[in-house]
């Protein structure tokens, strides 16, 4: 295709009028508002749907959701997760869900943050939360573990707790 | 041994000043930059970021010194940075920046070295930096700094033509190659600016001297889009901010010429700043005038990279040999009948 070149008139070609209502641009920006976020003290604002770190919750009896059926682990596209099943206590309330991951291990490194856990739980047990700014100062830090897990996915409000009266 | 001792304190004093106001040139050009872009630049270190030139150059000092395996000529290599900071230091000996300090009863001229030929000692010392650009644009061995190194060498080689030739048309009128003489002119008279025959002049050389310091719109030796980083791609470390400390050098020697040739050296258009000074504190105040026209200029510089976009080489080329250098010479022409006809002097 042959691009037609527009015919400039002489005031056009001169080129220094436009250089200098280019730096009058320029110039007149100085002084206008910045957008420039503050980042660690300012933080930016995160909407509805957030998908930050995938993390575990707890009922509000305060009881971990997982059951360990490693149906997350299947799924993760990065292979991120790792379950390591395991049994619930003897005697305790809960007890006739019989499993519970003992260990629940997301390597942060890996994960892409794309919520096929949270879609696939059917135990509604792993949440992408608000947490963005995940770092560490080496590679076995962001290896999360259950404790960590659950301790920054904290309790979610569920209405039906299906495990409550079985 | 009297005069050793005082001209190697000025040395000092030039080079102390030099390089700060290098350093606070790259701070300034990061600050107006971020505020052209509604950023707001640097402002973690320190208050405002001032101490930010700091931390770059410790950070300078702390990195890796690399040397590519494909460098065979490491002689070449080392002296290239060199070659491209020393010689904007040297012009800057030249230059008069204040009238005199009566300092410990004596009368101390500000300027390291009054030649009576000044003028081209600079351009001749200036262009010297081409060596430092092409040499690393060929020992760095690679292909993006060789393109570099040949663009800028033709490019500086043809713009020191029309920078020399711009300013014959101010000699006409002082008869002097002194700069020191120049700005005792413009202190009798007026400064050349205000003589509208100079406007052409002074037109000629500032865009001359854009070009001859790399700067946008002129900087196709490190035009990042098509070269990377240009003939310093292989440079780190010290090496790096050698280059890098010299092309803001020679901005400021090349702001330095502008202020003295077009804008009155230190000198204001009234008492008692148009004569050379009798105490310190007029001395000192001489200092600081020049220094802050140097400052407008250089924010000139900075003003028009972040405005301009970079020209395409043909067209640098062009502009340089087919409309650059014969205007000069017609200026030349020009400037000599207003003269002749006139006796300007
Ligand atoms: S968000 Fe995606 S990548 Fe991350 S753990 Fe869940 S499934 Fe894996
Ligand atoms: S988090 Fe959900 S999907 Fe993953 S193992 Fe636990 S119950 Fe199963």
């Amino acid at each position: 295709m042959l691009v037609q070149r527009p015919k400039l008139t002489f005031w056009e070609r001169l080129y220094l009028p436009q250089v200098l209502q280019g730096l009058w641009q320029t110039l007149s920006h100085i002084p206008r508002k910045k957008f420039t976020r503050q980042y660690p003290e300012e933080k930016p604002p995160l909407y509805g749907k957030y998908r930050g770190a995938p993390e575990l919750v707890r009922d509000p009896d305060g009881r971990v959701k997982c059951v360990a059926c490693q149906l997350c682990e299947f799924v993760c596209p990065p292979k991120a997760i790792r379950v390591v099943p395991g049994f619930r206590k003897e005697g305790a309330s809960d007890a006739s869900v019989e499993k519970e991951p003992s260990d629940f291990i997301i390597n942060m490194n890996r994960c892409i943050f794309c919520g096929f856990c949270e879609e696939v739980c059917p135990e509604e047990a792993i949440f992408l939360l608000r947490d963005f700014s995940v770092s560490g100062y080496s590679r076995e830090e962001m290896q999360f573990h259950k404790d960590k897990l659950l301790e920054l996915g904290g309790v979610r409000e569920d209405k039906i707790q299906k495990w409550k009266n079985k | 041994m009297e005069f050793v001792v005082i001209t190697m304190a000025k040395i000092a004093v030039m080079l102390g000043v030099l390089l700060t106001v290098v350093a606070y040139t790259v701070w300034l050009e990061r600050k107006v930059c971020a505020w052209m872009q509604d950023r707001v630049g640097p402002n973690r270190v320190g208050p405002f970021g001032l101490l930010q030139p700091l931390a770059d150059g410790l950070k300078m000092m702390l990195k890796e010194d690399v040397l590519p395996r494909h460098i065979t000529d490491k002689a070449l290599y080392t002296l290239g940075p060199l070659m491209a900071m020393v010689p904007a230091l040297v012009t800057a000996g030249a230059i008069p920046w204040g009238s005199q300090l009566p300092l410990f009863g004596r009368q101390i001229q500000c300027v390291v070295a009054n030649l009576n030929a000044a003028v081209l000692v600079v351009f001749a010392t200036s262009s010297f930096a081409v060596y430092g650009i092409v040499l690393a644009g060929w020992a760095s061995n690679s292909k993006y700094p060789f393109l570099g190194g040949v663009r800028s060498s033709a490019q500086m080689i043809s713009y020191e033509v029309c920078l020399a030739l711009s300013v014959v048309p101010v000699f006409m009128q002082i008869g002097s190659l002194s700069l020191c003489h120049m700005v005792e002119y413009q202190t009798h008279h007026t400064w050349m600016i205000f003589m509208p025959w100079q406007w052409p002049s002074f037109l000629i050389f500032i865009i001359s001297a854009f070009a001859e310091t790399n700067r946008t719109p002129f900087d196709l030796p490190e035009a990042e889009q098509e070269l990377v980083a240009g003939y310093n791609t292989e440079y780190s470390s010290m090496k790096f901010s050698m280059f890098f400390l010299g092309e803001y050098a020679a901005m400021f020697v090349m702001s330095a010429m502008m202020v003295t040739l077009f804008f009155g050296g230190w000198s204001l258009p009234f008492a008692p700043f148009n004569r050379p000074a009798t105490t310190l504190w007029i001395g000192l105040a001489h200092v600081a005038i020049f220094l802050a026209k140097i400052l407008v200029f250089l924010f000139l510089y900075i003003w028009i990279r972040w405005t301009i976009p970079r020209v395409r080489y043909d067209q640098l080329m062009a502009l340089g040999w087919k409309i650059f250098i014969p205007l000069t010479i017609v200026n030349i022409v020009f400037v000599g009948i207003v003269l002749a006809l006139w006796g300007g002097r």
